[in-house]
């Protein structure tokens, strides 16, 4: 049976509203929310993690090669990492429907 | 554990990589205050357990029957976020000593908007760091009462539009000043009080770390810069955050014992308020005649702080 995204009756509601599987808001993609996406240009980048460490959404992770990429799932576009990146590897551009 | 392993550098890369604020959340695009608090769940670790105030990050991490937090959470109503902490902190306590928990040190973190804190809930605040108990109360201030669309608090700055303090031809926005509560928690005579800002991430960090290690209630007023309340871009949230310091409007300091220091020095001379302010639309209105009267008020304030700085001594 495919598991519910909520309760559908009152009597599916665990008292005092209590959620029992933590962080499972991750669940919820906000990717769909932006405008305009992050793009990395890697001979740019000087591997510092500004991009990582003033990101809201947690979505700017470190890959392999210790260059930096968003996960778009949950990037709401807000372009902070474009505006603080001091070698300004970020560039923002127009989401295409 | 340190949250940065070499404290020299500036390395946002070395802080630690675990997420305890997960992604998904529904905090508005270039949110400040979610940012503030990602940085001090870090730091704080997963050993606490969160009071939080009704406010912006209730709103937007708690949707049932979703939750954005990986430490256990405890949403209470508008005006007890510090009751609940202190209650919280002597459970736990009580809990230990009849050895139905195990026995390891976890703290009891009270977080709150600035309505929470300033208006609402500050007799709450104001009775647990009297009574002393071992937890950490953290203001997230964006300046009004952001989730239920930009209401004027206590802690809006002079002459700032919101829709309770609208800008007219007689009446120019807020106006009063902003209250100074880490002035009043120190007059609480708590071992430890700060103010920081996300925009400087390794200092609010450090300073969580700090609150954290002392045995007795500790205060910080976190400074959150608000996009869509405060009609600004998106993509400035940490630029506004960095030119506050800056002008001297939100000084960074620390008060450990009743010893007053500035962790973040302020250019000298400072930087003007009317930079700060053009951002915002939130300051639209203002003419050069009242940036003037805003940099006077800006000015005597930050007089006061850099005369404690100066004068203040510790008491222990």
């Amino acid at each position: 049976m495919k598991q519910k995204k909520w309760p559908e009756a009152w009597q599916e509601v665990t008292p005092g509203c209590i959620v029992f599987e933590p962080g499972n808001a991750s669940t919820y993609k906000t990717g769909s929310w932006r405008a305009q996406r992050p793009i990395w240009d890697n001979k740019k980048c000087i591997k510092c993690g500004i991009c990582y460490i003033f990101c809201p959404e947690a979505c700017v992770s470190e890959t392999g090669e210790g260059f930096f990429a968003a996960n778009l799932d949950y990037c709401k576009g807000c372009g902070i990492c474009a505006h603080e990146c001091w070698p300004q590897a970020i560039v923002m551009v127009e989401e295409e429907v | 554990m340190n949250t940065v392993q070499n404290f020299e550098i500036f390395a946002p890369k070395l802080i630690e990589k675990r997420e305890l604020f997960s992604p998904g959340h529904r905090a508005c695009q270039g949110c400040g205050e979610v940012l503030a608090l990602r940085l001090i769940l870090k730091a704080l670790g997963e050993d606490i357990v969160v009071s939080n105030a009704t406010g912006c990050m209730e709103i937007i991490s708690t949707a049932y029957p979703q939750t954005a937090w990986n430490v256990p959470y405890i949403h209470v109503a508008f005006e007890n976020a510090a009751a609940v902490g202190s209650g919280v902190e002597a459970g736990l306590k009580a809990l230990r000593r009849k050895g139905k928990i195990a026995d390891r040190y976890v703290k009891s973190v009270a977080i709150a908007g600035d309505g929470g804190t300033v208006d609402i809930g500050f007799q709450a605040l104001s009775g647990a760091m009297e009574r002393g108990h071992d937890m950490i109360f953290f203001c997230l201030d964006n300046e009004a009462y952001m989730n239920t669309g930009i209401q004027r608090s206590s802690a809006t700055p002079f002459m700032a539009a919101t829709t309770t303090s609208p800008a007219g031809k007689a009446i120019k926005g807020q106006r009063t000043g902003k209250k100074n509560v880490p002035e009043i928690m120190v007059a609480h005579s708590i071992p430890y009080v700060a103010t920081a800002c996300p925009s400087y991430p390794i200092d609010l960090m450090n300073k969580v770390e700090k609150a954290k290690k002392i045995k007795g209630p500790a205060y910080i007023h976190v400074f959150s810069v608000c996009p869509t309340g405060w009609r600004g871009a998106s993509n400035e949230t940490i630029k506004l955050g960095r030119m506050v310091v800056e002008t001297g409007i939100f000084p960074l300091y620390e008060v450990e014992n009743g010893k007053y220091r500035l962790t973040m020095e302020t250019p000298e001379p400072r930087r003007p308020v009317g930079d700060y302010l053009k951002l915002q639309g939130r300051f639209r209105h203002l003419d050069p005649g009242d940036i003037v009267k805003v940099q006077a008020l800006v000015d005597k304030e930050y007089r006061k702080l850099m005369h404690k700085v100066e004068t203040s001594v510790a008491w222990s």
